[in-house]
């Protein structure tokens, strides 16, 4: 049946039985007796290739080897003579350094396949499997151990032990999660409001500039703004950031808050209501607001309200006018939170209309 | 040539080292342990050394790199970016890429290492699914193999996130747009996550130690204890020759499947080297730094985090207000449900098909996919499932190359997340069956020949031969599928348990589960298992056996 | 990806680009030289025979859409198009020279294709003139007001991820919109398309006109997109540039295939013709 000298079936013994002083068996070495019980090399379930084979693997694995041993020098060569700096050497040095240690690998790697398939014996040995659990007498015994312990360390004896014990472990069980607590500062109402105030002009992002109404005059056009001031701060534009579009007069549609609006120039929020990517992508012959990333559609000439996607909430809309050099700028913040929706949210809008604010 | 004793070099340590610990026991019974060859039992091993592969590249990386959200103008060797600002996150990813000799390749192979890592457990775990691999003893296994897919789709968002490049910020916009959307405590993670608003100044480092510390320390115990528990357990094999379920045919750990572990290492690692070399990953440097104000046209997210991307997309608008709150449906139930689908669903198999099957006994030798029709079916319902919402997490390239309007695409994926598994359960479970009939042919009648004869008679007839002695093995293999049919004391009454409307069900679901399988017999003829099931089709040329040589 | 995207990394194609380049730099000057400026104002006003060849050109290609005058047509189902008064010599050049009008097919967007036989640059520049004398509108950019090598590409990036990306892809690779309509490939059009097609606003894309978007600047993001276009990919081939979509193809079918054909290898028995 087993022909392996492995037996796995034997007892459980994790110490080798020795004798103090007895000089260790097999003369010498853990890896066991040098054949001492003439265990034959080959028997059932062990077949060795034919010598002819062998040599022919030889060759093979020995010729992969070689090139591995090249390729791994070239790859200490490569790295020594193409340096780094400029993006056609890293494209040179990425090749030169990625090929040879590809090389290298590969070869190494088929050198050893070639040794397994063609010079060490295909092997069929069979080894037995036992059933994981252990014996009912081993199960037994461990449990009569158990309540033995439970019962010597008095710990169901004692009951105020037990109790002052267990009430003892509940506040360091929480002790990590109090100590979570400055990760961050609370939400508070942050998240209803944004930079924009009344006043602040709106700056096109990229190039750093306000916009004068006058100046953004060709219908269809779209612009990515920025609050003055703001235009580094990462947190601020996360909230803040807008899309200005400029209109023909008679495309606007009911849904847009006019008096909110200059000259047919509309700004919305860029941040989708969605779970928060910038929606950008416009169309302005459909007048379609699409957002990049889960494809929420708003349409821009009413209100921004949902055509089609995940969204549930249209593109809060900013009340913009002009200064007295016809810059554009903000009438306010937005009346209603901007970005994705959160469990505090409730519906915003509702009660921006009954603020009268819509 | 041979060795005749152990040469010095390796006898004085090994006889150091059994002095102080005793490992010669250990080895005595492990050295030659037998494991069984299939090329899918190699499968593992890709996300094993992947890992590896990712612990040794990842930590040249943590070299150069600096987990920092200050902004920077960049000074380094990428001409397009001179004089931009950044945070030093990006910078520095781009001065491993520019400026350190090796640094592109070793980014790139840690970016295709990690995907290596998560395709290489998903099709292990496949494996292991359409084998029943699962089944007791090894349900622990499984569990902890959950747990690793789990964590390692975490260490990929991660990681992900860090160059803080403008596609990596789009995935942690939605990731932070999916915790913001949780009830209740939603802004309070977020504002903890992020430090504040979003996207704050901590977020990188943070998720810095978590990619590099406590993940990956999770991921090694249990890697270990999956590789300790396989070791003990000894692993499953096919069905064939000599093979049965208490025992395990195979080759000796030393020195063969030593060797060939070896070289898959090296195979593992020379074509994450070659895909580093030929195929460019993450060209962080073509994205530019992260702004939250910009984004850029078909963002998507590594290909295992798609179908979360892809779940997002189909959801309808759904949001409900109510005094005061909000609950944003169209965000929670696809980026909780399908996770929670399969996660749960794979977890609870093992277990849910025991209960089924009432089978309490210990499996080894592995079923081949055609012989459990149903977990097959169930599988590649569940992998259609998947694959739908995978592809649609990239609908808009769909719709962009090849010219199908986006909303269709988004349309087509709303009811092909429903139909699309049903139909795959349907044509896999009567692939299977069909399978199971052409083993049972083959077995009874032999092989087709090509040889044509004319009887006697004038019939002609294809001459057929008898399949090589180890197919005819691993086909019988085949073991039926137990069921419930009684109580669980084999009585003809059925237990109480059984006789309550779970246990009905219960019942129910075993027949169906465990039909259609012992109808195909593989014993050859007449051991009474509804051999006339057998339709004619699989019979060939007419009344069975009488035309078969060799039987 | 066209053929001058797959071969701009061949050995020989910066000795073409240098070339190209060069022949450029004659083909501006002799334009520059004698006048270049007044004979851009002639086309700007619409040279008097220009237009009247281009109004021959208009009435043959393209009134059967746009209406004999330019004044836009609307037949549902059949030919429609839409007044071209106003639109400029710009938004003419950029239509007509990349091949999209005279439109084809009834498509949701017109497709950059092959201009038909009568487009060349004279055939066009009349036609402009024609358009641009209807009712004035963006004018055609001098060439120097689109040379890549004079503009800022760092700068231009940053206009380029603020404004153009979310459609056209971070490197320009294009991308898809609503109805079938898509936000086409940078890479195939010229500095002089790509300034018109800001100048314009070609079907659904955006104006993003010469008083928001200074003409300096739209030089830059033109420099951008050809640095970008021209720039090698220093990983390996850079699997059409679009992002983590083909890098999971190629992790599954390149990386998992190979290791499952080493896998077969390492495994693959031969068949014994004995058996023991």
């Amino acid at each position: 049946m087993t022909e392996n000298p492995n037996d796995p079936g034997l007892p459980e013994e994790r110490v080798p039985r020795r004798v103090l002083g007895t000089p260790p068996p097999g003369n010498g070495s853990a890896l066991g007796a040098p054949v001492a019980d003439a265990e034959p090399i080959v028997h059932e379930g062990v077949q060795f290739p034919d010598p002819a084979t062998a040599r022919k693997g030889e060759r093979a694995a020995a010729l992969l080897f070689l090139v591995a041993f090249l390729a791994g020098v070239g790859f200490v060569a490569a790295y020594v003579i193409f340096q780094v700096g400029s993006i056609d050497k890293v494209a040179t040095s990425n090749m030169a350094l990625g090929g040879t240690l590809a090389v290298a690998l590969l070869a190494l790697a088929a050198g050893i396949v070639v040794w397994v398939r063609m010079m060490m014996p295909k092997y069929s040995l069979v080894q037995e499997r036992h059933t994981m659990a252990s014996p009912p007498a081993v199960r037994e015994e461990i449990g009569a151990t158990f309540l033995q312990g439970a019962n010597e360390s008095g710990f169901v004896k004692y009951k105020l032990l037990r109790r002052t014990l267990l009430l003892a472990a509940a506040p360091l069980g929480l002790l990590p999660l109090v100590l979570l607590k400055d990760l961050g500062p609370l939400p508070g109402t942050t998240l209803r409001h944004t930079v924009w105030k009344k006043g602040m002009r709106l700056i096109v992002e990229g190039t750093g500039e306000p916009i004068r109404a006058a100046d953004f005059n060709s219908p269809g056009g779209i612009l990515s703004i920025v609050p003055e001031g703001h235009e580094d701060d990462l947190n601020a534009l996360a909230k803040a950031t807008l899309i200005l579009i400029k209109f023909r007069p008679e495309d606007i549609k009911p849904g847009t808050k006019l008096n909110w609006t200059h000259d047919s120039i509309v700004a919305y929020s860029k941040i989708c209501t969605h779970v928060g990517c910038p929606a950008a992508l416009y169309e302005q012959t459909t007048h379609h607001i699409l957002c990049p990333c889960h494809q929420s559609t708003f349409d821009a000439a009413d209100g921004a309200k949902v055509i089609f996607g995940p969204a549930a909430r249209p593109l809060p809309q900013l009340p913009i006018s002009v200064d007295s050099q016809g810059y554009l700028i903000a009438q306010s913040d937005f009346a209603v939170p901007v970005g994705p929706s959160f469990w505090e949210r409730g519906d915003a809008e509702a009660e921006a209309r009954a603020r009268g604010q819509a | 040539m041979s060795l005749d004793a152990p040469p010095k070099a390796i006898a004085g340590p090994s006889s150091f080292i059994d002095d102080r610990i005793g490992a010669g026991n250990f080895l005595k019974r492990n050295l030659r342990k037998v494991f069984p060859d299939h090329w899918s039992f190699l499968l593992g091993e890709i996300a094993l050394y992947s890992f590896v592969i990712l612990l040794l590249t990842g930590t040249f990386l943590t070299f150069f790199y600096k987990p920092g959200m200050g902004e920077v103008a960049y000074q380094g060797s990428y001409p397009p970016l001179v004089g931009v600002h950044m945070s030093e996150a990006y910078a520095s990813t781009l001065h491993i890429t520019f400026d350190v000799r090796g640094g592109l390749l070793i980014r790139q192979i840690h970016h295709w290492a990690a995907l290596l890592f998560v395709a290489g457990m998903m099709v292990h775990m496949l494996r292991v699914f359409f084998t029943g691999a699962y089944r007791k003893p090894r349900e622990l296994n499984w569990l902890i193999g959950v747990l690793l897919l789990t964590l390692a789709l975490l260490e990929g968002l991660t990681g992900y996130s860090l160059p803080d490049d403008l596609l990596s910020g789009a995935g942690l916009r939605i990731t932070q747009g999916v915790a913001i959307s949780i009830p209740v405590v939603g802004t309070y993670i977020s504002f903890f996550l992020f430090g504040g608003e979003y996207p704050g100044h901590d977020v990188i480092s943070r998720f810095y130690s978590l990619h590099i510390l406590l993940i990956p320390g999770i991921l090694l115990a249990l890697i270990s204890a999956h590789l300790i528990l396989m070791w003990v357990q000894k692993h499953t094999q096919m069905p064939g020759k000599g093979r049965t379920d208490t025992n395990v045919v195979g080759a000796p750990f030393y020195p063969s499947f030593m060797a060939k572990s070896g070289a898959y290492f090296l195979f593992t690692f020379g074509v994450l080297a070659l895909l580093g070399t030929v195929a460019q990953i993450n060209p962080i440097w073509l994205f530019g730094p992260y702004t939250p104000a910009d984004i850029s046209a078909g963002s998507q997210p590594d290909f295992y985090m798609g179908f979360l991307e892809g779940a997002l997309r189909i959801m309808p608008a759904w949001e409900i207000n109510f005094l005061g709150y909000t609950l944003p449906l169209s965000v929670l139930i696809p980026a909780l449900v399908p996770m929670g689908i399969i996660m749960t669903g794979l977890a609870l198999y093992p277990f849910a098909e025991q209960w089924i099957t009432g089978d309490k006994r210990e499996h080894h030798l592995a079923d081949r996919p055609r012989n459990n029709p149903h977990r097959t079916s169930i599988g590649m319902a569940a992998i259609t499932f998947y694959g739908v919402l995978w592809l649609l997490g990239a609908n808009d390239w769909i719709s962009a190359k090849f010219h199908i309007p986006l909303y269709t695409t988004t349309e087509i994926g709303r009811v092909a997340i429903f139909l699309g598994p049903a139909l795959a359960y349907f044509v896999t479970y009567r692939l299977c069956i069909a399978l199971q009939r052409r083993d049972a042919d083959v077995v009874s009648h032999g092989v087709e020949s090509g040889v044509i004869k004319r009887l006697p008679s004038g019939e002609y007839i294809e001459v057929h031969v008898p399949p090589a002695e180890d197919l005819v093995e691993h086909m019988r293999g085949k073991q039926p599928i137990p069921a419930i049919t009684a109580g669980p004391d084999g009585e003809g009454i059925p237990s109480n348990g059984m006789r309550s409307p779970i246990g009905r069900v219960r019942a129910k679901l075993s027949q169906t589960y465990a039909a259609d399988t012992e109808a195909i017999s593989l014993d050859g003829h007449g051991n009474g298992h509804g051999a006339h099931e057998t339709p004619p089709a699989a019979v060939g040329a007419g009344e069975d056996g009488q035309k078969s040589i060799g039987h | 990806m066209n053929s001058i995207t797959a071969r701009r990394r061949h050995p020989l194609a910066r000795y073409a680009v240098l070339l190209l380049a060069l022949s450029l730099l004659g083909g501006v000057y002799a334009l520059l030289a004698p006048g270049g400026d007044r004979a851009d104002a002639a086309i700007a006003s619409g040279k008097a025979d220009d237009v009247a060849a281009g109004k021959d050109l208009f009435a043959a290609h393209c009134a059967s859409c746009h209406g004999l005058n330019a004044e836009g047509t609307y037949s549902s189902g059949g030919a429609s198009g839409p007044s071209l008064i106003g639109v400029g010599a710009a938004a003419v050049d950029f239509q007509v020279s990349s091949g999209r009008m005279p439109f084809a097919n009834p498509a949701p967007q017109a497709p950059r294709k092959r201009p038909p036989e009568w487009v060349n640059p004279t055939t066009v520049r009349q036609l402009a003139a024609y358009v641009q004398s209807l009712g004035g509108g963006p004018t055609k950019p001098s060439l120097e007001e689109v040379d890549p090598a004079k503009g800022d590409p760092a700068k231009g990036g940053e206009l380029f991820r603020a404004n153009c990306i979310q459609c056209h892809n971070f490197v320009g690779s294009g991308g898809g919109l609503t109805y079938g309509k898509y936000a086409p490939d940078l890479n195939p059009a010229t500095p002089t398309q790509i300034y018109e097609a800001m100048a314009t606003g070609p079907q659904a894309m955006p104006v993003f006109n010469d008083s928001t978007i200074t003409p300096e600047q739209k030089r830059d993001m033109i420099a951008y997109i050809v640095t970008m276009r021209e720039q090698t990919d220093p990983g390996g081939n850079g699997l059409g540039r679009i992002g983590p979509v083909t890098e999971g193809l190629v992790a599954w079918i390149a990386g998992i295939g190979l290791l499952i054909l080493a896998a077969i290898w390492i495994t693959a028995k031969k068949r014994q013709v004995t058996h023991d």
